[in-house]
């Protein structure tokens, strides 16, 4: 570990006492196995970073997924004061609003087993996959700044969807405030035709089975039962999302050393929320935000259309519908109770999911007794969980937890590993038929190359940052 | 010798360049970007695009400049074989890029670099030559 001191707090709590520049201390949610599992990894160092920056509320905290990044850590969750406070576009990620969307359908698991190959193949054909995957739509650039400010409004209006999936998304998949004129050529360029593709790296498509339920009550809520085929999306705001990222990072970069602000990592560079370059990145950030929820909206879709195609149903039949749509690489300004008074935040969730709980005035109305549904991927091929947010994380997270397993072999380790195996072979043996567009992917994003996510959503159930609802495994994968 | 190492980190992919000279370093570099994303073997210097950029000390202007030599794959989908430097300083430079576009039939990509980062980056020299540390977002 880095030269960070740190201090066990209690079962899932380890403090990062407050020290030199450090403005307020940072808390690190975990358990001993992944603490000791997190070796030479120098994320705790960017806890404290993160510490350091103007304007930080109470503490600068790390989810159990955490994982050395650049700047903040993954798994990092910040908020700052709306005066005074800053917004960091290496806070929210070069992918913004990368997120996860979970559908269930009405088929049972022993009906798709004997078509699995067929319904893998047919997804691999028709959603586009891989690295600078095109999509079919080519945008014009009025279509695609209406992208920009309507988000995932703009595929149902196009006839991507329904009224329904929009009342299942995080802010109804439509963030306010984006403004496409704070969105540069190049990032327009890159997404004209980069709309309802699923893109490389960690990004995927997977078909799961409802393996188990925790919470049988908000799980019947939620349209979640057992033995029932579900598909988790997981990608993002794509070239669009990195470029915007880029292009405000080199601004900001600037911005900070005319401002004689000093920070431990250029990477942390920032504005003042309420100076006119914050409020040009949040603007921008919105409109890439909007980007991936189209995005996700029509990767839904399509991946409709490629089961009904292969299992040969109507859409009826197949009865698939959107059960959530979470962001986990994002900024939102939010109300949040800090020493019992009531305050704006800039909430930074980098690697982190919100987790709302019971009757938060943000969640649709369907699921406002059971509290925000948190969706959970594993890594490839095993499966995702169904959590949902508490009142515990509103008090303690700003109404946050984590987003997935983290990764524990750098991706180098992970080719290294993987040399003379079959990582497709492997995983069918385990179950899981996987497609990728690119053969080192499947060797980077190898099981063991990540956390046990098992062990991740103990610590949140334990810490009472969410709670289980239901656990579904891996039955086909499509890898960028 | 190749004229770049990975290094490990967590999440993302970080390279040690080498270069005899500042000009061999920064083309080194641009070299070593493109040859994670594609076999250059199957790469010809068909084309050239002309590289400007300006920087604020050394590391500034290294990934100010990687910056542009990414934006040739991910925004123009283009692909760069070779790369000279023609003139550089601490504030800035110059340089010729040959290449070709991407074409799906003849070029294999092999891996998407999203973006370069600020962190830990360094630019230094030593007694032997120029090296550098760059993390890239992946």
């Amino acid at each position: 570990m880095s030269e960070i001191k740190l201090r066990r707090v209690d079962e899932y709590r380890w403090e990062v006492p407050r020290e030199g520049a450090m403005r307020v201390p940072g808390v690190i949610y975990s358990s001993s196995r992944l603490m000791k599992a997190m070796g030479q990894d120098e994320s705790p160092k960017q806890v404290a970073n993160v510490a350091q920056l103007p304007g930080i509320v109470k503490c600068s905290l790390a989810m159990p997924d955490m994982h050395w990044g650049y700047g903040f850590p993954i798994g990092g969750v910040a908020a700052f004061e709306m005066d005074g406070g800053i917004v960091s576009p290496g806070g929210v990620g070069y992918d913004i609003n990368c997120g996860c969307r979970l559908m269930v359908t009405n088929l049972r698991h022993e009906e798709i087993r004997p078509h699995l190959p067929k319904v893998v193949n047919t997804l691999f054909q028709h959603v586009p996959s891989g690295v600078g995957s095109r999509g079919s739509l080519k945008l014009s650039r009025s279509e695609e700044k209406r992208v920009l400010v309507e988000g995932a409004r703009w595929a149902v209006k196009n006839g991507y969807g329904s009224q329904d999936d929009l009342d299942s998304m995080e802010d109804g998949g439509c963030l306010q405030g984006a403004d496409p004129e704070e969105v540069s050529e190049r990032a327009l360029e890159r997404g004209k035709d980069q709309v309802g593709t699923l893109g490389s790296g960690n990004h995927f498509l997977e078909v799961e089975v409802v393996e188990k339920i925790f919470d049988h009550d908000v799980a019947s809520v939620l349209g979640i039962e057992e033995g029932q085929v579900a598909v988790m999306i997981h990608s993002g705001s794509r070239g669009l999302g990195h470029q915007v990222c880029d292009d405000y990072l080199a601004k900001l970069v600037k911005h900070v050393d005319r401002l004689g602000l000093k920070l431990p990592d250029r990477q942390l560079a920032c504005a003042y929320i309420q100076s006119p370059e914050g409020r040009q990145y949040i603007a921008a950030m919105a409109c890439a935000a909007n980007y991936a929820w189209a995005n996700r909206q029509m990767l839904m879709h399509w991946t409709g259309e490629a089961l009904e195609q292969a299992l040969g149903l109507s859409p009826r039949a197949l009865g698939m519908r959107l059960v959530y749509d979470v962001c986990h690489n994002i900024a939102k300004i939010e109300e949040h109770i800090v020493d019992g008074k009531k305050m704006s935040l800039c909430v930074h969730r980098k690697g982190a999911t919100r987790a709302f709980p019971p009757g938060h005035a943000a969640l649709p109305v369907k699921y406002r007794k059971t509290g925000q549904p948190v969706l959970i991927p594993g890594d490839m091929g095993t499966g995702s969980y169904v959590l949902v947010g508490t009142q515990k994380a509103m008090e303690e997270t700003f109404g946050s937890t984590c987003h997935g397993a983290g990764r524990v072999m750098s991706r180098a380790a992970a080719m290294k590993a993987s040399r003379g195996r079959s990582i497709s072979r492997e995983m069918e043996d385990r179950g899981v038929l996987v497609m990728a567009a690119a053969k080192g992917t499947l060797a980077e994003e190898m099981p063991e190359a990540y956390k046990d996510i098992d062990e991740v959503i103990n610590v949140v159930h334990g810490a009472g940052l969410s709670r289980k609802v239901a656990k579904l495994r891996a039955i086909g994968c499509i890898k960028g | 010798m190749k004229s770049y190492q990975a290094f490990d980190h967590t999440a993302d992919l970080g390279l040690a360049i080498t270069g005899a000279s500042e000009e061999e370093l920064f083309a080194n570099a641009a070299c070593a970007v493109f040859d994670i994303i594609t076999d250059l073997d199957r790469v010809e210097a068909r084309e050239m695009r002309r590289i400007a950029v300006e920087g604020d000390g050394r590391e500034d202007l290294l990934i100010n400049f990687l910056r542009e030599v990414l934006y040739l794959y991910n925004g123009e989908h283009w692909l760069l074989k070779e790369i000279r430097i023609v003139r550089i300083s601490e504030k800035g430079l110059e340089a010729e890029a040959r290449g070709e576009p991407l074409d799906g039939q003849k070029h294999e990509i092999c891996k998407e670099i999203k973006a370069v980062t600020y962190h830990q980056a360094r630019v230094c020299q030593t007694p032997a030559g120029w090296t550098a540390r760059v993390i890239f977002d992946v």
